[in-house]
């Protein structure tokens, strides 16, 4: 772990500022990615501010029916919230599937959407890694990749991003908000806000220096079926291979995304239209490009046959 | 006292304290946080220094340069070890890599610096300050890529490396039904709590390690001969271990980067092994691939039985013993068993729990399921018809001193061939778990039970795991007031050493348990068997038997009678009418006896062995191929049971761990940087409470005269052995899908499940 500073700030404002002040600085948060990632020199700010002071721990009713979800409203809170119980289930389900209660208890949302791949290459300083530094090659690629992801992949980077909470995020259409440097504000579609590798695998999102997210908008309630599965290899405590996020009303119409299989949360509009078709049509549309490596190819199968998994549950029905 | 008859009637034989479910006697220590494990003496030094280990970031090669200038002037830097400034080291018996590299380097991360700091904070930002240079040599880290060019191996632990009876290659020629089939384990990492551990202080030329050691005297002299220092000058103390699983069996990086730190930095030192360095940083369990070829009659009957296994290590390494358990638990005329050990550039590959059967039985037991469904013979029954009373083939007789003995014991290839088990309940052990498990209420046909979306499966497999003996000495204080101290070097590594130690002096002197005092895991303690095999607790109460029938017969010397007249109970030694309390014989001086046990001729003359039979039920989900175990039960005849609740704990935990083998454990080898890629917890996955549903233990009503005084036998090894077979043969059953190669991920089942999308 390198030396740094650190501030505690009380205000977007006053964090604003400091992000500001000090270039290489960081946020942080319920501090269960940022301190791991410190440790093993993979991260290395030079400066941290701590958000906790912020008062964006509530989750509030929106004009338009939706909810705002505080920036730190930790994940136990917000998937417990009667509203999103009731009104959001996917996103309870994820937010539950994910981690571990004490890991919950104190992620935030936005660290959680923050968090960084769990590749093993990206988290062994010894090992050539793109996103850890641009230009030292990608170990995954001709190396273990039975997590990594299947599409929207790059020659520098198959990485996934590994947070179940985005899954949910991205089929319920969520917005983020955040505050700049300059104080500025900005509302990013979740659609936006991951990127996807290219030649930048070092980046992640679309946030600027410095830039502080303040809460994630969801629009008025979806209805429907809210389904979250996920399918690990043991039974709890352990990242998605696959995980699909699912909302089917009751004509059969829908909307998907996949965790597990990309750089982001993977939704694909387009490919919803086949959702009366069944889960074959819908898993060949979203991963019509994939390229996987020889050790994740049974993620393209395991798609398919999770999504049937979870709109058979949807339906009530057994397969 | 030397062993060398069958035991008959002895104190232990009342039964007023072993065998009875006992709880913990340091159990309230633990819970309380007031059992110190190694990195928690926070008395014995007072402002230690904390080390911070780097490992080597090449799997093969030298180092070019170190550059430690900037390390030296970070904040709080006391010293920095390396091998150019370490001095001269040597190499532990039990250790084939070095534990301190460079320049030459034989594994990843192996330790090539140690930064000693005021805090640990400070020795980590200073580690990642050094700058390394390497220059990479090109390496085999390819099991299946070096099989082929794979050399007989010299021994396995226990036995020879190869065996032959009668005429193999005919027999299984000749048969009518023949398997001949391939099947692969991964590495696997022991993955304990706590992680390798010590402090290490200096008086003089005195050093004290406070670690977390399985073996204190293996490890007090490899730690002697790796620092070149005379081995009465070293005290190991390890009185908690946090779990070792054979991985804390020999003296590792940390004990002696913490002696060299404490050394250099002319302070007490503290290292643990970070995490992240462990898989590749210690030992592990080495992958197999296993060939086996069983020929049988029509009826079943196995004429030809073979065995072939290849595994890998470092040069001068030792092999996995995977065909141990071939020659001894299944009947047949014509053998054969091949030990080959290829080398390879991965980290040292040794001892986890069970090496050889737990590996083994993996491999033997799906094989014994897929001939069964050839013969149309219920799995149970194949295994009952080929069952044999005698040795078929004694390949492995058990060494006598040192159950790791590295010699082997060549000239008895066939000597034993024909002698019996001491005891060998196998058939009942099968038929009780059958009646118990429901067993007859599975379907033959695989894929024919379905339960909503989970398709369901029952799977049997053997148990098998040899029983070893070794020396065990203890030291026995009974004091003025009638309370008793018992000394010896023992471990308790989460096992219940400390209460069947307990029990044992309890029974023995008569005596409450609350009147008996262990003290454990220090070198100033008689050596002991230690914690390994499976023999530490039948080995040590053995010993701790043995000085107790001293005490007991200066205690009568002093009352001028004989010991054999003299009744030790409640406190109180009796004899004709005279009733005196013990404490009043001690007197204020109090009496010490010491004594080992000594292991002769019985250990070859019989074949020692626990048995076993694992029943499990599992679900695979139809679309993802998810599996869970449902249910599982183990049936064990493993001799006499010291404290039948700390058995079922092991037992219960080593099924836990046949999960994890059968599932989910594999250190992913990255084959061209030469690595255990997954190499933390996050990534090196074992099954989390969700994993584990209902377990039941049943342990056989069985004494073992010939295994010990205590009739016991080892028990906390066999619970493993055969476990992941069970669960790969329910998965078949479940499924209809056969998978050769763990663990058994879902990836493995899909092309086989139904259609459902
Ligand atoms: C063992 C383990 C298992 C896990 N398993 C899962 C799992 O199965 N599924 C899953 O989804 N997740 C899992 N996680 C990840 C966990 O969800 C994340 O660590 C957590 O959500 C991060 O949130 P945090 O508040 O602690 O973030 P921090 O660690 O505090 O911060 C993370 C990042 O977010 C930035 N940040 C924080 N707040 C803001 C803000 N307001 N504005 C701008 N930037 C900000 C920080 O600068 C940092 O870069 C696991 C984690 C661990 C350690
Ligand atoms: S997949 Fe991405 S994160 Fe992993 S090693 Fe390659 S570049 Fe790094």
């Amino acid at each position: 772990m390198r030396p740094f500073t650190f501030e505690r700030v009380r205000t977007p404002a006053e964090a604003a500022a400091a992000a500001a002040r000090h270039p290489g600085a960081k946020f942080v948060a319920g501090r269960t990615n940022l301190l791991d990632l410190m440790k093993l020199e993979i991260e290395t700010p030079t400066h941290l501010i701590d958000v906790n002071g912020l008062a964006l721990d509530k989750i509030e009713p929106t004009a338009d029916g939706g909810l705002r979800i505080g920036a730190l409203v930790r994940n136990t809170d917000l998937a417990a919230d009667e509203r999103v119980r009731r009104d959001y289930g996917v996103l309870s389900r994820a937010l539950s599937a994910g981690a571990s209660g004490q890991l919950r208890n104190m992620a935030t949302t936005a660290g959680n959407l923050l968090q960084r791949t769990r590749c093993p290459y990206f988290y062994d300083t010894n090992q050539p890694c793109n996103k850890r530094v641009l230009g030292s090659g990608c170990g995954a690629i001709d190396g273990f990749s039975r997590q990594h992801a299947v599409v929207g992949i790059s020659d520098a980077c198959i990485a996934t991003h590994p947070s179940d909470m985005a899954v949910a995020l991205r089929v319920l259409d969520a917005v983020v908000e955040t505050v700049g440097p300059d104080g500025s504000t900005r509302n990013i579609p979740i659609a936006e806000f991951h990127r996807l590798p290219g030649d930048q695998p070092h980046i992640d999102t679309v946030l600027r220096t410095g830039e502080l997210i303040t809460a994630v908008t969801l629009p008025k309630p979806a209805g429907g079926a809210q389904i979250y599965y996920k399918v690990r290899d043991r039974a709890s405590y352990a990242f998605a291979l696959v995980s699909v996020a699912l909302v089917v009303q009751k004509d059969g119409t829908g909307r998907v995304a996949l965790g597990g299989v990309a750089h982001k949360p993977w939704r694909v509009e387009a490919a919803e239209a086949e959702l009366p078709k069944g889960a074959k049509a819908v898993a060949a549309f979203l991963l019509a490009d994939a390229k996987p490596t020889d050790q994740n190819a049974f993620k393209l199968k395991l798609v398919e046959r999770t999504l049937a998994a979870a709109l058979a549950q949807a339906k009530g029905a057994q397969l | 006292m030397k062993f060398e008859t069958p035991a008959t009637e002895n104190p232990i034989d009342q039964l007023k304290v072993i065998g009875k479910a006992t709880d913990r006697v340091e159990g309230p220590f633990k819970t309380m946080g007031r059992a110190r494990y190694a990195y928690e003496w926070h008395d014995v030094a007072k402002n230690p220094a904390y080390g911070y280990v780097v490992g080597s970031a090449i799997a093969k090669g030298r180092i070019r340069s170190i550059d430690l200038s900037l390390a030296k002037v970070s904040h709080g830097v006391l010293a920095i070890v390396t091998a150019e400034n370490a001095g001269k080291l040597g190499k532990g018996e039990f250790n084939t890599a070095l534990l301190l590299g460079g320049p030459e380097i034989q594994h990843y991360h192996q330790a090539v610096a140690l930064v000693v700091a005021e805090t640990f904070e400070q020795a980590r930002a200073a580690a990642g300050q050094i700058r390394i240079e390497y220059e990479k040599a090109p390496g085999a880290f390819d099991l299946a890529a070096a099989k082929d060019s794979a050399p007989m191996a010299d021994k396995i632990t226990g036995g020879v490396a190869a065996s032959k009876v009668g005429d193999f290659e005919g027999a299984f020629a000749a048969a009518p039904v023949q398997l001949d089939a391939t099947y692969t384990t991964p590495d696997q990492s022991h993955a304990m709590m706590e992680p390798h551990s010590s402090l290490a202080k200096w008086e003089g030329d005195k050093l004290t390690v406070w670690t977390s050691n399985q073996m204190i005297d293996w490890g007090r002299g490899d730690l002697a001969k790796t620092l070149n220092i005379p081995k009465e000058n070293v005290r190991l103390i390890s009185p908690y271990i946090g779990g070792g699983f054979g991985g804390k069996l020999f003296v590792r990086a940390d004990a002696v980067l913490a002696s060299l730190g404490a050394r250099a930095a002319q302070r007490p030192v503290k290292v643990a092994l970070q995490r992240a360095l462990m898989p590749n940083n210690t030992t592990h369990r080495p992958a197999t691939i296993q060939r086996i070829r069983l020929g049988t009659t029509r009826e079943g009957k196995i004429t030809a039985i073979g065995h072939d296994s290849w595994s890998g290590d470092l040069p001068e390494g030792k092999p996995d013993g995977a065909v141990h358990q071939t020659r001894l638990l299944y009947a047949g005329e014509n053998r054969m068993t091949a030990t080959r050990l290829a080398v390879l550039d991965l980290p040292e590959a040794n001892a986890m729990r069970a090496p050889g059967e737990a590996t083994g039985m993996m491999a033997l037991e799906i094989a014994m399921d897929e001939l069964a469904e050839k013969l149309g013979i219920d799995p149970v029954e194949l295994r009952i018809l080929n069952d044999t009373q005698v040795v078929p083939d004694d390949a492995s007789p058990p060494s006598k001193d040192d159950p790791q003995d590295r010699k082997g014991d060549t000239a008895a290839n066939q000597a034993g061939k024909g002698k019996r088990f001491s005891q060998r309940q196998f058939i009942e052990c099968l038929r009780l778990g059958a009646e118990r498990f429901g067993w007859n209420k599975r379907s033959a046909k695989p894929a024919a039970n379905r339960d909503g979306m989970w398709l369901i499966g029952q799977g049997v497999a053997a148990a098998y795991r040899g029983n070893q003996t070794t020396k065990s000495a203890a030291r026995v204080r009974l004091d003025s007031r009638g309370g008793v101290i018992v000394e010896t070097d023992m471990t308790d590594i989460g096992t219940g050493s400390y209460t069947v130690i307990a029990q044992t002096a309890a029974e023995m002197l008569g005596v409450p348990l609350n009147r008996v005092l262990v003290r454990l895991g220090d070198s100033s303690f008689p050596v002991s068997s230690g914690s390994g095999g499976q023999w530490g607790a039948n080995c040590s109460t053995s010993g701790v038997y043995a000085a107790c029938l001293k005490l007991r017969e200066m205690v009568a010397q002093k009352l001028g009678v004989s010991a054999t007249d003299a009744v030790f109970s409640d406190g109180r030694v009796r004899v004709g009418d005279r009733d005196v309390p013990l404490g009043e014989v001690a007197g204020s001086a109090g009496l010490v006896a010491e004594d080992a046990i000594e292991f002769g001729k019985l250990a070859k003359e019989y074949q020692q062995s626990t048995f076993g039979a694992h029943f499990v039920e599992v679900g695979v989900h139809v679309a993802t191929g998810e599996t869970r175990v449902r249910r599982m039960l183990a049936v064990c005849a493993a001799g006499r049971i010291l404290n039948p609740k700390a058995a079922r704990s092991q037992v219960i935990g080593a099924m836990t761990m046949g999960v994890g083998a059968a599932l989910m454990e594999e250190l992913a080898v990255d084959k061209r940087l030469g690595f255990f890629v997954n190499h933390d917890m996050a990534t090196y996955e074992v099954p989390v409470h969700a994993d584990i549903p209902h377990q039941d233990v049943i342990f056989l009503d069985e004494t073992d005269p010939i295994s010990s005084p205590m009739k016991a036998k080892g028990v906390a090894e066999l619970g493993i052995c055969g476990v992941a077979a069970a669960v790969a043969n329910a998965i078949y059953n479940a499924t209809g899908v056969r998978v050769r190669d763990y663990p058994i991920t879902l990836d493995k089942l899909l092309d086989g499940l139904p259609d459902v999308a």
